[in-house]
């Protein structure tokens, strides 16, 4: 019994390159007009509740300012990131993934189970016996909320599919904040995506396992 | 040392995919699978919204204090300057290309024809929005009254403006030429066109972003292939600059 399936080691690393282009092409999009707003309209610096940095060429793509380009390589990349996204959901309800290692119970989230997951982590006891409360909390997060927000917001600013979902606008609270909580939303998951980094390269064998798909020890079947 | 190894591989690998995007856009492939991207979401949208669906309309007090004015804020001619002061008595709104029934239209001509008025939202590519009220006849009246012709696949907007040197201009496709919302409007609020916003007339096409909604118009001509038209592309931003030709997204 493999630890990760094939289906999930897939998705993770189509999703991860799509997750590097969506980020870094959204930051040169966000050059284009440095400021953030509640409602439906919004174009006066003086009613934005956020001015934003210009984030620097090296943090973009393209490596230099260029909207037209940044916006070709972001809708391109949500193709297989909203299709990669339905597609794990589908498989992770279907091979039992999400019942099994994501679903939390009500002993999951109290803060002696907290305080539990932080203390076998410090302990460097191993993961293998599935994730425990925080991790499946934070899976879930990024899963349920983060994830599918990074779709609904950035569909609900596409004025192109909104006659066909004007309730999505509206329930978001008008255009320009549906354009807020997918910039939101967007360093949400940059922060996931920096502590996934660094706990993976923490245990470099989980970067191994997560391509190979790695093997089941006898603990982890019991854990 | 192990994880400088690490991190330096990490690093140099994220390099790696950075620089190769910026190669990458460069090829022709690359190109044929942006095109390929973008017109995947056309047809999604217009699978989903259908081909007449609205955009949501506002009620007047939605509307955003001010109207920004964005790209081209007036036209550099002699001309304009004159009409513009006097109201446009001279200014003529052709119709033409693939019709039957070439038109040229004074701006008595398009207020006298059945009005829309709608108040809408106005989406900029930079991501800023305003709302205002737009009034003025459909697409669609003038291109029955001109008796477009069944050769014609885009309608091509041409106006007055330049900008870097070139004449603006734009272009859709039929289907969003006979959206119901799709009109020429000479109004914004109850007040003839500011110049800033395209007087005397100005395009809005309401499922695409702001720069489909060409100003300054001073023509509609109804074409088979956008080929011959500029460089080809379907509009200024386009041509000058790559930009998407559907600008639903």
């Amino acid at each position: 019994m493999r630890r990760h399936l094939l289906s999930t080691r897939l998705w993770h690393w189509v999703n991860a390159v799509a997750i590097v282009v969506l980020f870094m092409s959204g930051l040169n999009i966000s050059n284009a007009h440095r400021y953030l707003y509640w409602g439906n309209y919004g174009f006066d610096p003086a009613d934005a509740w956020a001015r934003v940095a210009r984030f620097p060429a090296w943090a973009t793509i393209p490596q230099r300012y260029d909207l037209a380009e940044a916006r070709d390589w972001h809708n391109l990349a949500v193709w297989p990131f909203a299709v990669g996204l339905l597609l794990i959901w589908i498989a992770m309800l279907a091979n039992g993934h999400f019942r099994r290692d994501l679903a939390t119970g009500r002993r999951d989230w109290t803060s002696r189970a907290f305080v539990a997951s932080l203390r076998a982590h410090a302990g460097g006891e191993p993961a293998a016996g599935g994730y425990n409360p925080v991790q499946k909390i934070l899976y879930g997060l990024v899963f349920g909320v983060l994830l599918p927000a990074m779709v609904l917001t950035g569909l609900a600013i596409s004025p192109g599919i909104e006659p066909a979902v004007p309730w999505l606008v509206e329930g978001l609270g008008g255009r320009q904040s549906a354009r807020s909580l997918h910039f939101i939303a967007a360093w949400g998951i940059f922060g996931f995506f920096v502590i996934h980094v660094v706990m993976a390269l923490a245990g470099w064998r989980l970067i191994g396992e997560m391509i190979t798909g790695g093997r089941k020890t006898e603990d982890a079947e019991h854990g | 040392m192990a994880d400088i190894g690490r991190r330096g591989l990490l690093a140099g690998i994220a390099a790696l995919g950075v620089g190769a995007c910026s190669k990458m856009a460069d090829s022709d492939t690359a190109r044929s699978i942006f095109n390929a991207a973008e017109d995947w979401h056309r047809a999604a949208h217009r699978t989903l919204a259908g081909r007449q669906n609205l955009a949501p309309e506002y009620a007047p007090e939605d509307r955003s204090p001010s109207f920004r004015g964005n790209g081209s804020l007036t036209v550099d001619s002699d001309f304009y300057r004159q009409q513009l002061g006097q109201g446009f008595p001279d200014w003529r709104l052709m119709v033409g290309g693939l019709v039957e029934r070439p038109l040229a239209l004074s701006l008595t001509d398009i207020r006298a024809l059945p009005q829309r008025t709608q108040i809408t939202r106005h989406d900029c590519v930079e991501g800023w929005s305003a709302i205002g009220e737009w009034t003025g006849p459909q697409l669609g009246t003038l291109l029955d009254a001109a008796k477009v012709r069944e050769q014609a696949n885009f309608i091509v907007l041409r106006c007055a403006d330049t900008l870097y040197g070139r004449e603006y201009y734009e272009s859709i496709d039929m289907v969003d030429a006979y959206h119901p919302q799709t009109i020429i409007a000479h109004a914004l609020n109850g007040e003839p066109l500011p110049e800033k916003n395209g007087a005397p007339l100005r395009a809005r096409i309401e499922r695409q972003l702001g720069y489909k909604h060409a100003k300054f118009l001073t023509g509609i001509e109804a074409v088979a292939s956008l080929d011959d038209i500029g460089a080809g592309k379907g509009g200024f931003w386009e041509d000058f600059a790559g930009y998407q030709w559907y600008a639903g997204i």
